[in-house]
């Protein structure tokens, strides 16, 4: 069991108002699956997501990653677990505009503090995997989107992670490169990586293998593809 | 992160913002010139000062009319007081601690001429056989006067390397007669160079016996009779303690000037600690100036860093967010900003440091001041800077190393 959770809770304070995000949301998730988190804009799956990629806490329940509970953790082993165990693809790529293709690739390479030859063979075996070796002295602005998103692929698989999360990865993408996009994800599953998709698009949901619907910060159903 | 990885990275920062950093920095490259310059200007000055004071004789006595280094005088009081006599001079020399008495008086010659060449504002001196030794005067060539001369009142003098240089540049100066206020005056020996003090030549003299300086230089009047009459220079036995022995002169002074147990002195008597005490008072206001003048640049530059930091972590929350989401943890955060804010102040420091040692340089090129930049300097301008870096940087790039990770991913 790489994922479990039991009753997460979020809850934020603006002000006076207290808006509960999730409302005690327990799943399981095994190694090597490839499961969509959907529902409408307010359901709480992009809290849910940032909450299982240790981005943010939780107000209440437990969440283990490979079996530990991560609820507890220091601020050095929430980011060596980012760094090692979590990759991120995000909706707007996220990419750091001054630095080049092969540095942005490199970036959790940089964190984990490995030597700057291993960190540029390993970097460009990458992009060659997302087919972008040659634009590795490029910078993100002279990119297209879909480039720019397999950039961040590329990133986000760099450490070899045991899950990656697509927070909307198409959804700054016109309907073909979304396509390419989501079939870059179809491959990185059958190669055995686990994939947590967040996306409200029930066309781009379809490519997982299973499907976690959420409405009003709980999960609603549960659908095998 | 790795500390070259962090250099690496600081440094693309603030390349891409050249203009900005250079703007950022202004302040502490004008507070580290500041202390750089002035530093290596006093330090310069301190050297060759020190060296000068203790030309004069390491122990040597001066008993005047007035104190050195008194700040503001009343010369009306000083001019009522009584004139320092050649018996004063026997007196002293009789004390047990005291090994050679040179009662002197001098008195300065706008310009002096011989064969159409002309020497200019030359310092004459009267005195007894022993000034050369107390004064550590050398003669190169020729002798001293000696007491035969000073009993008969011999018309003689010796003259110093720059009268040489410019009355006799190519002739044998011994034997010749110079015209000093009306009399002729046997030229019998040249003193060894002393250099200059204070950029100053100390060779720009002539010395005479003090039997014949007084029936040819009228008494001094008016500020003269404080500051040209007679002095006498004591030099203490070897292995007295020169507090003892000013104490013992003090004593008779007072004595044979009648003064009461409750009346002040009315004479001074300095030392080579005098002359040190003086010129610390005016290194102390430049220090004083300096450290006002760089204290406040680097404030200002340090507020400068500290306001382009906050900026740049507001700028950059995006990229903080990120950083976190790939591994980056509170520390890396911290250090990294840290990083480049020390290495803004660092750069600043730098230029200030070659401003600095260029502002030294070109003042001791076009004045008589001397400058020297120890080493030490230069690593107190650039740690200074790089404390001021540290200081002010902590607060903003903290403030980055808390940032929630998702809070500034979202930033917009």
């Amino acid at each position: 069991m790489l994922i479990r959770t039991e009753n997460l809770t979020k809850v934020y304070k603006l002000g006076a108002v207290v808006v509960s995000a999730l409302r005690g949301v327990s799943v399981e998730i095994d190694k090597g699956e490839y499961v969509a988190i959907t529902g409408p804009s307010g359901s709480g799956k992009s809290t849910f997501m940032h909450l299982l990629g240790c981005l943010d806490t939780p107000s209440s329940g437990k969440y283990f990653f490979q079996g530990k509970d991560v609820t507890g953790l220091s601020d050095i082993e929430l980011s060596r677990l980012r760094n090692r165990s979590i990759g991120f693809v995000f909706q707007t790529f996220n990419l750091l505009p001054r630095l080049t293709v092969l540095q942005n690739v490199e970036l959790p390479l940089i964190y984990a503090k490995i030597d700057s030859r291993t960190r540029i063979k390993k970097t460009e075996a990458m992009l060659e995997k997302v087919g972008l070796r040659h634009r590795k002295m490029h910078r993100p602005n002279e990119l297209s989107g879909g480039e720019m998103q397999r950039v961040a692929i590329a990133r986000a698989l760099i450490n070899n992670p045991e899950v990656v999360f697509a927070d909307e990865p198409t959804g700054n993408l016109d309907s073909q490169t979304g396509k390419e996009i989501m079939s870059l994800f179809n491959e990185l599953a059958q190669e055995g990586n686990t994939i947590i998709l967040v996306t409200h698009d029930p066309n781009i949901a379809r490519y997982a293998r299973r499907q976690l619907k959420m409405l009003d910060g709980k999960i609603e159903e549960i659908r095998e593809n | 992160m790795r500390t070259k990885d962090l250099i690496k990275s600081s440094f693309s920062i603030l390349k891409t913002h050249t203009l900005r950093s250079f703007l950022t920095v202004l302040g502490i490259v004008i507070g580290v010139m500041t202390i750089i310059s002035i530093l290596s200007l006093i330090e310069g000055m301190n050297s060759s000062v020190e060296k000068q004071i203790q030309s004069l004789g390491s122990n040597t006595i001066f008993v005047q009319k007035y104190q050195w280094g008194q700040g503001r005088m009343d010369i009306q009081q000083l001019m009522r007081r009584k004139d320092i006599t050649i018996e004063d001079a026997w007196a002293i020399a009789k004390l047990p601690s005291v090994d050679k008495v040179a009662p002197q008086r001098s008195s300065e010659i706008a310009s002096l001429d011989y064969l159409g060449r002309t020497a200019k504002y030359v310092e004459v001196t009267g005195s007894t056989p022993d000034l050369q030794y107390i004064a550590n005067w050398t003669v190169e060539q020729g002798r001293f006067f000696n007491q035969e001369d000073y009993l008969r009142r011999q018309s003689v003098c010796v003259i110093g390397g720059y009268i040489v240089d410019n009355l006799f540049p190519n002739e044998e100066p011994i034997g010749k007669y110079l015209n000093i206020i009306g009399k002729r005056f046997l030229i019998i020996g040249v003193l060894g160079r002393k250099g200059s003090f204070l950029g100053q030549t100390q060779d720009n003299v002539i010395i005479m016996p003090l039997s014949t300086f007084e029936k040819t230089f009228p008494k001094p009047t008016g500020y003269n009779a404080v500051f040209r009459s007679l002095s006498i220079q004591v030099l203490p036995k070897s292995g007295k303690v020169l507090e003892q022995t000013i104490d013992q002169i003090r004593e008779l002074m007072r004595r044979r000037h009648g003064l009461s147990y409750d009346k002040p002195d009315d004479f001074g008597i300095n030392t080579q600690e005098s002359l040190r005490q003086i010129y610390k008072n005016i290194t102390n206001i430049a220090y004083i100036v300096m450290i006002g003048v760089a204290a406040i640049s680097l404030i200002v530059g340090g507020i400068g860093i500290m306001n382009i930091m906050l900026v740049a972590v507001s700028e950059r929350t995006k990229e903080i967010g990120l950083r976190k989401a790939v591994g980056a943890n509170n520390r890396d955060i911290l250090y990294q900003f840290l990083f480049e804010a020390v290495m803004l102040s660092i750069i600043g420091g730098l230029i200030g440091v070659i401003l600095g040692l260029s502002i030294a340089k070109i003042v001791s090129t076009v004045s008589p001041l001397p400058a020297a930049a120890p080493l030490w300097t230069v690593l107190l301008g650039i740690s200074f800077s790089a404390a001021v870096g540290i200081f002010f940087g902590i607060y903003p790039a903290n403030r980055a190393a808390q940032l929630n990770p998702i809070d500034a991913l979202r930033y917009e």
